[in-house]
Protein backbone atom coordinates (compact mmCIF):
# COMPACT_ATOMS: atom_id res chain seq x y z
CA UNK A 1 0.00 0.00 0.00
CA UNK A 2 2.36 3.26 -1.33
CA UNK A 3 1.02 6.41 -0.89
CA UNK A 4 1.81 9.54 -0.09
CA UNK A 5 -0.10 10.74 2.54
CA UNK A 6 1.24 14.32 1.67
CA UNK A 7 -0.91 14.39 -1.53
CA UNK A 8 -4.27 13.35 0.62
CA UNK A 9 -6.45 16.37 0.97
CA UNK A 10 -7.52 17.12 4.55
CA UNK A 11 -10.54 19.29 5.51
CA UNK A 12 -10.96 20.63 9.07
CA UNK A 13 -14.67 19.55 9.67
CA UNK A 14 -14.65 21.17 13.33
CA UNK A 15 -12.47 22.63 15.47
CA UNK A 16 -11.43 18.88 16.76
CA UNK A 17 -11.95 16.87 13.78
CA UNK A 18 -10.02 16.22 10.20
CA UNK A 19 -11.02 14.47 7.45
CA UNK A 20 -8.38 12.81 4.98
CA UNK A 21 -10.37 12.30 1.91
CA UNK A 22 -9.00 9.20 -0.07
CA UNK A 23 -11.09 9.33 -3.45
CA UNK A 24 -15.08 10.15 -4.17
CA UNK A 25 -16.70 6.77 -4.89
CA UNK A 26 -17.22 3.93 -3.56
CA UNK A 27 -14.66 1.25 -5.03
CA UNK A 28 -12.64 -1.14 -3.13
CA UNK A 29 -9.34 -0.10 -3.72
CA UNK A 30 -9.94 3.08 -2.29
CA UNK A 31 -11.57 1.44 0.48
CA UNK A 32 -8.43 -0.66 0.72
CA UNK A 33 -6.22 2.20 1.18
CA UNK A 34 -8.67 4.17 4.25
CA UNK A 35 -8.11 0.76 5.82
CA UNK A 36 -4.37 0.57 5.52
CA UNK A 37 -4.12 4.64 6.58
CA UNK A 38 -6.41 4.00 9.79
CA UNK A 39 -4.41 0.84 11.27
CA UNK A 40 -1.59 3.03 10.61
CA UNK A 41 -2.88 5.92 12.10
CA UNK A 42 -4.55 4.40 14.73
CA UNK A 43 -0.80 2.08 15.81
CA UNK A 44 1.36 5.16 15.75
CA UNK A 45 -1.10 8.32 16.31
CA UNK A 46 -1.80 8.55 20.36
CA UNK A 47 -5.19 10.05 21.36
CA UNK A 48 -6.54 10.39 17.90
CA UNK A 49 -9.70 8.07 16.92
CA UNK A 50 -9.78 7.47 13.88
CA UNK A 51 -12.84 6.46 11.89
CA UNK A 52 -12.72 4.75 8.39
CA UNK A 53 -15.55 5.32 5.74
CA UNK A 54 -15.87 3.77 2.28
CA UNK A 55 -13.62 7.08 0.63
CA UNK A 56 -12.54 9.12 3.77
CA UNK A 57 -11.10 8.75 7.33
CA UNK A 58 -12.06 10.74 9.94
CA UNK A 59 -10.05 11.88 13.00
CA UNK A 60 -11.38 13.01 15.75
CA UNK A 61 -8.48 14.50 18.38
CA UNK A 62 -8.15 16.53 21.42
CA UNK A 63 -7.65 20.17 21.20
CA UNK A 64 -5.77 20.74 24.70
CA UNK A 65 -3.34 17.59 23.20
CA UNK A 66 -2.04 19.81 19.88
CA UNK A 67 -1.32 23.40 21.37
CA UNK A 68 2.10 25.15 20.13
CA UNK A 69 4.16 27.13 22.42
CA UNK A 70 1.67 30.16 22.06
CA UNK A 71 -0.70 27.94 24.18
CA UNK A 72 -3.00 27.62 20.69
CA UNK A 73 -4.40 24.79 18.83
CA UNK A 74 -1.10 24.33 16.23
CA UNK A 75 -2.91 22.32 12.93
CA UNK A 76 1.18 22.03 12.44
CA UNK A 77 2.10 20.37 14.96
CA UNK A 78 -0.82 17.40 14.32
CA UNK A 79 -0.03 17.74 10.51
CA UNK A 80 3.70 16.70 11.67
CA UNK A 81 2.29 14.32 14.05
CA UNK A 82 0.23 12.37 11.33
CA UNK A 83 3.25 12.71 8.86
CA UNK A 84 5.25 11.10 11.67
CA UNK A 85 2.32 8.35 12.80
CA UNK A 86 2.10 7.68 9.00
CA UNK A 87 6.13 6.94 8.11
CA UNK A 88 6.62 4.91 11.36
CA UNK A 89 4.09 2.11 9.81
CA UNK A 90 5.30 -0.58 7.38
CA UNK A 91 4.45 0.12 3.90
CA UNK A 92 2.93 -3.66 3.49
CA UNK A 93 -0.70 -4.00 5.24
CA UNK A 94 -1.61 -6.24 7.67
CA UNK A 95 -4.17 -9.10 6.38
CA UNK A 96 -7.40 -8.56 7.09
CA UNK A 97 -9.34 -10.94 9.64
CA UNK A 98 -11.78 -13.11 8.04
CA UNK A 99 -15.11 -13.49 9.83
CA UNK A 100 -17.46 -16.53 8.21
CA UNK A 101 -21.35 -15.76 9.02
CA UNK A 102 -23.99 -18.40 8.66
CA UNK A 103 -27.08 -17.49 7.09
CA UNK A 104 -30.37 -18.95 6.52
CA UNK A 105 -31.52 -17.71 2.94
CA UNK A 106 -35.05 -17.11 1.75
CA UNK A 107 -38.21 -18.04 3.46
CA UNK A 108 -39.55 -15.77 5.82
CA UNK A 109 -36.06 -14.70 7.21
CA UNK A 110 -35.08 -13.47 3.67
CA UNK A 111 -38.98 -12.24 2.50
CA UNK A 112 -37.23 -10.57 -0.59
CA UNK A 113 -35.10 -12.94 -1.98
CA UNK A 114 -37.54 -13.89 -4.68
CA UNK A 115 -37.70 -10.64 -6.06
CA UNK A 116 -33.88 -9.83 -5.73
CA UNK A 117 -34.12 -12.96 -8.20
CA UNK A 118 -36.53 -11.63 -10.56
CA UNK A 119 -34.69 -8.30 -10.93
CA UNK A 120 -31.39 -10.16 -11.46
CA UNK A 121 -32.87 -12.30 -14.20
CA UNK A 122 -31.86 -15.98 -12.38
CA UNK A 123 -32.98 -18.48 -9.87
CA UNK A 124 -32.77 -18.10 -5.78
CA UNK A 125 -31.01 -20.70 -5.88
CA UNK A 126 -28.05 -18.65 -7.74
CA UNK A 127 -28.38 -15.40 -5.95
CA UNK A 128 -27.48 -17.79 -2.96
CA UNK A 129 -24.63 -19.19 -4.70
CA UNK A 130 -23.53 -15.68 -5.83
CA UNK A 131 -23.92 -14.46 -2.22
CA UNK A 132 -21.99 -16.92 -0.75
CA UNK A 133 -19.07 -16.95 -3.62
CA UNK A 134 -18.01 -13.65 -2.82
CA UNK A 135 -15.03 -12.49 -0.24
CA UNK A 136 -16.69 -9.05 1.07
CA UNK A 137 -14.83 -6.14 3.24
CA UNK A 138 -16.41 -4.12 5.87
CA UNK A 139 -16.27 -0.70 4.22
CA UNK A 140 -17.56 1.50 7.56
CA UNK A 141 -19.94 0.42 10.50
CA UNK A 142 -22.46 3.12 11.02
CA UNK A 143 -26.39 3.71 10.44
CA UNK A 144 -26.75 1.56 13.80
CA UNK A 145 -24.19 0.30 16.38
CA UNK A 146 -22.31 -2.65 14.57
CA UNK A 147 -24.55 -2.20 11.05
CA UNK A 148 -21.80 -3.55 8.65
CA UNK A 149 -21.43 -1.62 5.19
CA UNK A 150 -19.94 -4.47 2.85
CA UNK A 151 -18.37 -4.25 -0.53
CA UNK A 152 -17.48 -6.91 -2.80
CA UNK A 153 -21.42 -7.81 -3.58
CA UNK A 154 -21.31 -9.55 -7.27
CA UNK A 155 -22.82 -6.97 -9.65
CA UNK A 156 -25.58 -8.85 -10.93
CA UNK A 157 -27.10 -8.97 -7.64
CA UNK A 158 -27.27 -5.39 -7.00
CA UNK A 159 -30.96 -3.63 -6.53
CA UNK A 160 -32.33 -0.89 -5.89
CA UNK A 161 -33.60 0.04 -2.48
CA UNK A 162 -37.31 -0.56 -1.33
CA UNK A 163 -39.43 1.98 -2.61
CA UNK A 164 -41.01 1.65 0.97
CA UNK A 165 -38.56 1.34 3.22
CA UNK A 166 -40.25 -1.65 6.30
CA UNK A 167 -40.94 -0.17 9.69
CA UNK A 168 -39.00 -3.55 11.00
CA UNK A 169 -36.56 -4.96 10.03
CA UNK A 170 -35.49 -8.38 12.27
CA UNK A 171 -32.13 -8.40 13.81
CA UNK A 172 -30.37 -10.55 12.28
CA UNK A 173 -31.52 -9.95 8.53
CA UNK A 174 -28.78 -9.77 5.70
CA UNK A 175 -29.75 -7.62 3.09
CA UNK A 176 -28.78 -5.51 -0.05
CA UNK A 177 -29.49 -2.60 -1.09
CA UNK A 178 -27.98 -1.08 -4.22
CA UNK A 179 -24.72 -2.15 -4.29
CA UNK A 180 -23.88 -2.80 -1.44
CA UNK A 181 -25.24 -5.55 0.95
CA UNK A 182 -25.11 -5.62 4.77
CA UNK A 183 -27.00 -7.33 8.17
CA UNK A 184 -28.85 -5.71 10.50
CA UNK A 185 -27.58 -5.84 13.94
CA UNK A 186 -30.80 -5.23 15.76
CA UNK A 187 -34.31 -4.72 14.86
CA UNK A 188 -34.32 -1.29 13.10
CA UNK A 189 -36.28 0.25 10.23
CA UNK A 190 -34.63 -0.04 6.83
CA UNK A 191 -34.97 -0.13 3.18
CA UNK A 192 -32.98 -2.71 1.78
CA UNK A 193 -33.66 -6.28 0.46
CA UNK A 194 -33.78 -9.02 2.76
CA UNK A 195 -32.14 -12.41 1.56
CA UNK A 196 -31.78 -13.98 4.75
CA UNK A 197 -31.11 -14.13 8.30
CA UNK A 198 -28.24 -14.98 10.63
CA UNK A 199 -28.30 -16.66 13.87
CA UNK A 200 -24.99 -14.50 14.78
CA UNK A 201 -25.01 -11.82 16.99
CA UNK A 202 -23.75 -8.62 15.93
CA UNK A 203 -23.33 -6.11 18.42
CA UNK A 204 -23.03 -7.39 21.82
CA UNK A 205 -23.13 -4.51 24.86
CA UNK A 206 -21.42 -6.90 27.18
CA UNK A 207 -18.90 -8.32 25.26
CA UNK A 208 -15.39 -7.05 25.56
CA UNK A 209 -15.12 -6.10 22.08
CA UNK A 210 -19.19 -4.99 21.53
CA UNK A 211 -19.05 -5.09 17.38
CA UNK A 212 -18.43 -8.90 15.75
CA UNK A 213 -17.08 -6.99 13.07
CA UNK A 214 -14.37 -4.53 12.50
CA UNK A 215 -14.15 -1.82 10.30
CA UNK A 216 -11.65 -3.94 7.48
CA UNK A 217 -12.19 -7.40 8.29
CA UNK A 218 -13.06 -9.50 5.31
CA UNK A 219 -16.62 -11.54 5.37
CA UNK A 220 -17.96 -14.46 4.10
CA UNK A 221 -21.65 -15.86 4.14
CA UNK A 222 -21.88 -19.49 4.41
CA UNK A 223 -25.29 -20.85 3.80
CA UNK A 224 -27.20 -23.30 6.62
CA UNK A 225 -30.49 -24.84 6.95
CA UNK A 226 -33.36 -23.52 9.18
CA UNK A 227 -32.18 -26.61 11.20
CA UNK A 228 -28.93 -25.28 12.29
CA UNK A 229 -30.12 -21.59 12.37
CA UNK A 230 -32.25 -22.77 15.14
CA UNK A 231 -29.16 -24.87 16.47
CA UNK A 232 -26.92 -22.40 16.20
CA UNK A 233 -30.08 -19.39 17.51
CA UNK A 234 -30.17 -21.79 20.62
CA UNK A 235 -26.34 -22.11 21.32
CA UNK A 236 -26.57 -18.30 21.58
CA UNK A 237 -29.26 -17.94 23.51
CA UNK A 238 -31.51 -16.15 21.39
CA UNK B 1 -31.93 4.27 48.99
CA UNK B 2 -32.59 6.13 45.95
CA UNK B 3 -35.03 8.66 44.27
CA UNK B 4 -38.50 7.53 42.84
CA UNK B 5 -39.32 8.80 39.43
CA UNK B 6 -43.08 9.45 39.83
CA UNK B 7 -43.17 11.84 36.82
CA UNK B 8 -40.68 11.50 33.72
CA UNK B 9 -41.34 14.46 32.54
CA UNK B 10 -41.21 15.59 28.62
CA UNK B 11 -38.03 13.75 28.05
CA UNK B 12 -35.69 13.16 30.40
CA UNK B 13 -32.57 10.89 30.59
CA UNK B 14 -29.19 10.51 32.38
CA UNK B 15 -26.38 11.74 30.76
CA UNK B 16 -22.44 12.54 31.40
CA UNK B 17 -19.89 13.33 29.21
CA UNK B 18 -20.36 11.30 26.35
CA UNK B 19 -19.48 8.00 24.98
CA UNK B 20 -15.85 7.76 23.35
CA UNK B 21 -13.85 5.81 21.17
CA UNK B 22 -16.90 3.68 19.52
CA UNK B 23 -17.76 5.55 16.31
CA UNK B 24 -15.62 3.64 14.17
CA UNK B 25 -18.42 0.54 15.60
CA UNK B 26 -21.08 2.83 14.49
CA UNK B 27 -21.75 4.68 18.05
CA UNK B 28 -21.56 7.79 18.69
CA UNK B 29 -20.75 9.86 22.20
CA UNK B 30 -23.87 10.90 22.89
CA UNK B 31 -23.91 13.24 26.27
CA UNK B 32 -25.64 15.97 27.81
CA UNK B 33 -26.13 18.45 24.74
CA UNK B 34 -25.38 21.70 26.94
CA UNK B 35 -22.27 20.53 28.43
CA UNK B 36 -21.16 23.26 30.31
CA UNK B 37 -24.15 23.13 32.37
CA UNK B 38 -24.06 19.66 32.87
CA UNK B 39 -20.56 20.28 34.31
CA UNK B 40 -21.64 23.53 36.70
CA UNK B 41 -24.32 21.19 37.99
CA UNK B 42 -22.03 18.55 38.91
CA UNK B 43 -19.53 21.55 40.93
CA UNK B 44 -22.21 22.86 42.46
CA UNK B 45 -22.68 19.79 44.21
CA UNK B 46 -19.23 18.75 45.00
CA UNK B 47 -19.22 16.19 42.62
CA UNK B 48 -15.06 15.86 40.83
CA UNK B 49 -15.62 14.78 37.69
CA UNK B 50 -18.72 14.10 35.14
CA UNK B 51 -20.83 12.32 37.10
CA UNK B 52 -24.26 11.37 35.51
CA UNK B 53 -27.03 14.33 35.83
CA UNK B 54 -30.62 14.14 34.70
CA UNK B 55 -31.15 15.85 31.07
CA UNK B 56 -34.57 17.68 31.14
CA UNK B 57 -36.71 18.89 28.52
CA UNK B 58 -38.69 21.89 28.37
CA UNK B 59 -41.16 20.35 30.96
CA UNK B 60 -39.51 18.44 33.97
CA UNK B 61 -39.92 15.26 36.13
CA UNK B 62 -41.47 14.59 39.64
CA UNK B 63 -39.24 12.71 42.10
CA UNK B 64 -39.31 11.47 45.26
CA UNK B 65 -36.07 11.34 47.54
CA UNK B 66 -35.92 8.46 49.44
CA UNK B 67 -32.59 9.97 51.30
CA UNK B 68 -31.04 13.15 52.41
CA UNK B 69 -29.57 14.76 48.46
CA UNK B 70 -27.39 17.71 47.94
CA UNK B 71 -28.87 18.97 44.14
CA UNK B 72 -28.21 21.43 41.92
CA UNK B 73 -30.33 22.56 38.79
CA UNK B 74 -28.31 24.68 36.05
CA UNK B 75 -29.43 24.96 32.41
CA UNK B 76 -32.67 26.18 31.28
CA UNK B 77 -34.28 28.22 33.76
CA UNK B 78 -37.33 25.81 35.16
CA UNK B 79 -40.32 26.08 37.88
CA UNK B 80 -38.61 23.86 40.66
CA UNK B 81 -41.04 23.29 43.80
CA UNK B 82 -40.50 21.28 47.47
CA UNK B 83 -43.58 20.89 49.09
CA UNK B 84 -44.26 24.40 47.63
CA UNK B 85 -40.98 26.57 48.15
CA UNK B 86 -39.49 26.91 45.29
CA UNK B 87 -36.22 25.59 44.44
CA UNK B 88 -33.12 28.02 43.39
CA UNK B 89 -31.79 27.30 41.01
CA UNK B 90 -27.48 27.68 39.88
CA UNK B 91 -26.80 26.96 43.52
CA UNK B 92 -26.27 24.16 45.73
CA UNK B 93 -29.63 23.10 47.33
CA UNK B 94 -30.23 19.99 50.24
CA UNK B 95 -33.57 17.92 49.99
CA UNK B 96 -33.81 15.54 53.43
CA UNK B 97 -35.40 12.37 52.95
CA UNK B 98 -38.46 12.24 52.25
CA UNK B 99 -38.42 15.65 49.88
CA UNK B 100 -40.66 15.27 46.72
CA UNK B 101 -39.39 17.76 44.10
CA UNK B 102 -41.42 19.06 41.46
CA UNK B 103 -39.69 20.62 37.92
CA UNK B 104 -42.45 22.32 36.33
CA UNK B 105 -42.10 24.31 32.66
CA UNK B 106 -39.18 25.99 31.56
CA UNK B 107 -39.17 29.56 31.56
CA UNK B 108 -36.04 30.01 29.10
CA UNK B 109 -34.47 27.60 27.64
CA UNK B 110 -34.80 23.94 26.36
CA UNK B 111 -32.68 21.63 28.44
CA UNK B 112 -32.19 21.74 32.36
CA UNK B 113 -29.56 19.42 34.32
CA UNK B 114 -30.13 18.10 37.54
CA UNK B 115 -27.08 16.70 39.07
CA UNK B 116 -27.02 15.24 42.90
CA UNK B 117 -24.00 14.86 44.98
CA UNK B 118 -22.48 11.44 44.88
CA UNK B 119 -23.66 11.18 41.15
CA UNK B 120 -26.69 9.16 39.55
CA UNK B 121 -25.54 5.60 40.28
CA UNK B 122 -25.28 3.12 37.18
CA UNK B 123 -23.38 0.76 35.15
CA UNK B 124 -21.62 2.34 32.72
CA UNK B 125 -22.09 0.75 29.03
CA UNK B 126 -19.10 0.70 27.03
CA UNK B 127 -17.66 3.14 29.92
CA UNK B 128 -20.21 6.23 29.89
CA UNK B 129 -23.10 7.03 31.75
CA UNK B 130 -25.19 8.55 29.05
CA UNK B 131 -27.97 7.54 27.20
CA UNK B 132 -27.94 7.03 23.05
CA UNK B 133 -31.88 7.22 23.24
CA UNK B 134 -31.73 6.72 19.11
CA UNK B 135 -29.60 3.39 19.58
CA UNK B 136 -31.08 2.41 22.86
CA UNK B 137 -27.91 2.63 24.34
CA UNK B 138 -27.07 3.10 28.18
CA UNK B 139 -28.57 3.56 31.17
CA UNK B 140 -31.98 2.19 32.00
CA UNK B 141 -31.90 0.24 29.02
CA UNK B 142 -30.76 3.29 27.32
CA UNK B 143 -34.54 4.82 27.42
CA UNK B 144 -35.49 8.13 28.75
CA UNK B 145 -36.56 8.15 32.40
CA UNK B 146 -39.80 6.84 32.80
CA UNK B 147 -42.26 6.64 36.02
CA UNK B 148 -41.80 4.01 38.31
CA UNK B 149 -37.57 4.21 37.72
CA UNK B 150 -35.50 4.10 40.48
CA UNK B 151 -32.38 6.56 40.61
CA UNK B 152 -29.37 5.15 42.65
CA UNK B 153 -27.37 8.12 43.83
CA UNK B 154 -23.57 7.21 43.64
CA UNK B 155 -21.38 7.51 47.58
CA UNK B 156 -20.70 10.45 48.92
CA UNK B 157 -19.82 11.98 52.12
CA UNK B 158 -21.65 14.80 53.40
CA UNK B 159 -21.34 18.23 52.17
CA UNK B 160 -19.72 20.10 54.59
CA UNK B 161 -21.66 23.35 53.40
CA UNK B 162 -25.30 22.09 54.97
CA UNK B 163 -24.40 22.16 58.78
CA UNK B 164 -28.24 20.66 59.62
CA UNK B 165 -30.00 18.42 57.91
CA UNK B 166 -33.97 20.13 58.85
CA UNK B 167 -35.59 21.13 56.01
CA UNK B 168 -34.84 22.51 52.59
CA UNK B 169 -31.85 24.75 52.27
CA UNK B 170 -29.93 26.62 49.89
CA UNK B 171 -26.45 28.12 49.65
CA UNK B 172 -26.82 31.93 50.28
CA UNK B 173 -24.68 32.30 47.13
CA UNK B 174 -25.29 31.01 43.25
CA UNK B 175 -23.76 31.47 39.84
CA UNK B 176 -25.47 34.20 37.37
CA UNK B 177 -26.72 31.99 34.62
CA UNK B 178 -26.48 35.04 32.50
CA UNK B 179 -22.91 34.15 30.81
CA UNK B 180 -24.67 30.32 30.34
CA UNK B 181 -27.76 30.86 28.77
CA UNK B 182 -28.88 32.66 25.53
CA UNK B 183 -30.40 35.49 25.78
CA UNK B 184 -28.74 37.47 23.07
CA UNK B 185 -29.82 35.26 20.77
CA UNK B 186 -27.11 36.66 18.74
CA UNK B 187 -26.77 34.77 15.07
CA UNK B 188 -24.84 31.29 15.76
CA UNK B 189 -21.13 30.91 14.18
CA UNK B 190 -21.06 28.52 11.09
CA UNK B 191 -18.02 27.25 9.43
CA UNK B 192 -18.79 26.88 5.84
CA UNK B 193 -18.58 23.14 4.99
CA UNK B 194 -17.40 21.32 2.25
CA UNK B 195 -20.23 21.59 0.00
CA UNK B 196 -21.39 25.19 1.02
CA UNK B 197 -19.95 26.23 -2.73
CA UNK B 198 -22.70 23.58 -4.20
CA UNK B 199 -25.61 26.12 -2.53
CA UNK B 200 -27.17 28.17 -5.64
CA UNK B 201 -26.30 31.41 -5.28
CA UNK B 202 -29.22 32.79 -3.83
CA UNK B 203 -29.32 29.92 -1.00
CA UNK B 204 -25.71 30.79 -0.23
CA UNK B 205 -26.88 34.25 0.13
CA UNK B 206 -30.29 32.92 2.75
CA UNK B 207 -28.13 30.66 4.71
CA UNK B 208 -26.52 33.62 6.33
CA UNK B 209 -29.56 35.74 6.15
CA UNK B 210 -32.76 34.16 7.23
CA UNK B 211 -34.16 33.43 9.70
CA UNK B 212 -34.80 29.61 10.47
CA UNK B 213 -37.25 27.63 12.52
CA UNK B 214 -36.51 24.85 14.56
CA UNK B 215 -39.43 22.46 14.02
CA UNK B 216 -40.88 20.72 16.54
CA UNK B 217 -39.39 17.37 14.79
CA UNK B 218 -35.65 18.59 16.82
CA UNK B 219 -34.59 16.02 19.14
CA UNK B 220 -31.09 14.96 20.54
CA UNK B 221 -30.01 13.36 17.08
CA UNK B 222 -30.63 17.05 15.36
CA UNK B 223 -32.65 20.18 15.13
CA UNK B 224 -34.65 20.54 11.99
CA UNK B 225 -34.30 23.95 10.25
CA UNK B 226 -37.73 25.72 8.95
CA UNK B 227 -37.26 27.93 6.27
CA UNK B 228 -37.33 28.40 2.74
CA UNK B 229 -35.92 25.67 1.21
CA UNK B 230 -32.00 26.23 0.40
CA UNK B 231 -31.61 24.73 -3.50
CA UNK B 232 -28.14 23.10 -4.75
CA UNK B 233 -26.99 23.96 -8.21
CA UNK B 234 -27.64 20.40 -9.23
CA UNK B 235 -27.82 17.41 -7.22
CA UNK B 236 -25.11 15.58 -6.00
CA UNK B 237 -24.36 11.91 -5.79
CA UNK B 238 -22.54 11.76 -2.38
CA UNK B 239 -20.96 8.50 -0.35
CA UNK B 240 -21.13 8.57 3.13
CA UNK B 241 -18.20 9.84 5.51
CA UNK B 242 -18.42 10.94 8.97
CA UNK B 243 -20.83 13.57 10.17
CA UNK B 244 -20.12 15.32 14.04
CA UNK B 245 -22.40 16.89 16.22
CA UNK B 246 -22.99 20.92 14.79
CA UNK B 247 -22.88 19.48 11.29
CA UNK B 248 -25.36 21.12 9.33
CA UNK B 249 -26.44 18.68 6.92
CA UNK B 250 -29.48 19.26 3.77
CA UNK B 251 -31.58 16.68 2.73
CA UNK B 252 -33.63 16.69 -0.35
CA UNK B 253 -36.13 18.53 1.16
CA UNK B 254 -33.99 21.78 1.19
CA UNK B 255 -34.63 22.29 5.24
CA UNK B 256 -31.39 22.14 6.63
CA UNK B 257 -30.94 19.33 9.39
CA UNK B 258 -28.29 20.41 11.94
CA UNK B 259 -26.92 17.63 14.00
CA UNK B 260 -26.66 17.44 17.77
CA UNK B 261 -25.30 15.34 20.59
CA UNK B 262 -26.97 11.88 19.37
CA UNK B 263 -25.43 12.67 15.36
CA UNK B 264 -25.16 9.71 13.45
CA UNK B 265 -22.01 8.80 12.87
CA UNK B 266 -21.82 8.60 9.53
CA UNK B 267 -24.21 10.67 6.31
CA UNK B 268 -24.63 10.88 2.87
CA UNK B 269 -26.46 14.37 2.41
CA UNK B 270 -24.54 17.11 1.35
CA UNK B 271 -22.41 19.00 4.40
CA UNK B 272 -23.29 22.86 4.30
CA UNK B 273 -21.98 23.88 7.12
CA UNK B 274 -19.96 23.17 10.73
CA UNK B 275 -21.61 25.12 13.98
CA UNK B 276 -18.63 26.99 15.89
CA UNK B 277 -18.39 24.29 18.95
CA UNK B 278 -18.64 27.01 21.47
CA UNK B 279 -21.97 27.88 19.94
CA UNK B 280 -23.09 24.06 20.18
CA UNK B 281 -24.39 25.06 23.97
CA UNK B 282 -26.15 28.24 22.52
CA UNK B 283 -28.30 25.62 20.40
CA UNK B 284 -28.86 23.35 22.78
CA UNK B 285 -30.94 25.97 24.77
CA UNK B 286 -33.46 27.22 22.20
CA UNK B 287 -36.50 25.51 21.89
CA UNK B 288 -39.15 24.09 18.40
CA UNK B 289 -41.01 27.76 17.49
CA UNK B 290 -37.43 29.77 18.53
CA UNK B 291 -35.65 31.13 15.27
CA UNK B 292 -32.18 30.70 14.67
CA UNK B 293 -29.90 32.48 12.14
CA UNK B 294 -25.93 32.26 11.00
CA UNK B 295 -23.31 34.28 10.88
CA UNK B 296 -19.96 32.86 8.99
CA UNK B 297 -17.38 32.64 10.56
CA UNK B 298 -13.32 31.25 10.38
CA UNK B 299 -12.00 28.21 12.18
CA UNK B 300 -9.27 30.62 13.86
CA UNK B 301 -11.84 32.29 15.39
CA UNK B 302 -14.03 29.16 16.22
CA UNK B 303 -10.80 27.96 18.01
CA UNK B 304 -10.02 31.25 19.92
CA UNK B 305 -13.58 31.63 21.33
CA UNK B 306 -13.89 28.19 22.36
CA UNK B 307 -10.38 28.47 23.99
CA UNK B 308 -11.91 31.58 25.66
CA UNK B 309 -15.07 29.78 26.97
CA UNK B 310 -13.03 26.63 28.09
CA UNK B 311 -10.82 29.11 30.11
CA UNK B 312 -13.94 30.83 32.13
CA UNK B 313 -15.43 27.55 32.69
CA UNK B 314 -12.54 26.17 34.36
CA UNK B 315 -11.80 29.02 36.41
CA UNK B 316 -15.54 29.02 37.33
CA UNK B 317 -15.29 25.72 38.09
CA UNK B 318 -12.29 25.96 39.85
CA UNK B 319 -13.59 28.80 42.10
CA UNK B 320 -16.88 27.05 42.96
CA UNK B 321 -14.37 24.02 44.44
CA UNK B 322 -12.61 26.95 46.51
CA UNK B 323 -15.62 28.34 47.73
CA UNK B 324 -17.87 25.22 48.78
CA UNK B 325 -15.06 23.91 50.59
CA UNK B 326 -14.18 26.96 52.60
CA UNK B 327 -18.14 27.33 53.36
Amino acid sequence: MTFALADLPIEALAEDAWLLRFGDRIDAAVNDRVHAAAARLQANLGGVECVPAYASLLLRFDVAQWLGDDGRFSAERLRAAIAAAWDAGSLTGKTPREVSIPVCYGGDAGADLHEVAAHAGMSADEVVRRHVAALYRVAMLGFAPGFPYLLGLDHALAVPRRSHPRIRVPAGSVAIGGQQTGIYPQALPGGWHLIGRTPVCLFDLAAASPSLLQPGDHVRFRAIDEREYERLAASAGL
Amino acid sequence: MSIEVIKPGLLTSLQDAGRRGYAQLGLGRAGAVDEPSMQLANALVGNAGDEAVLEITLAGPTLRFQQDAVVALTGGLIEGRVEGQALPAWTSCFLPAGSVLRLGGMRHGCRSYLAVRGGFDCTPVLGSRSTDLHAGVGPLQGKAVQAGDMLAIGEHAAAPWFQSTQGMQALRWGLDPQPWLDYERAPLALLRGHHADALDEASQRALFSQRFMLSKDSNRTGCRLDGAPLQLRQSLELISEATLPGTLQLPPSGQPILLLAEAPVTGGYPRIGQLAAVDLPRLAQRRPGDTVSFRETTLDEALQRLGEREAALRRLLQRIEQRLESA
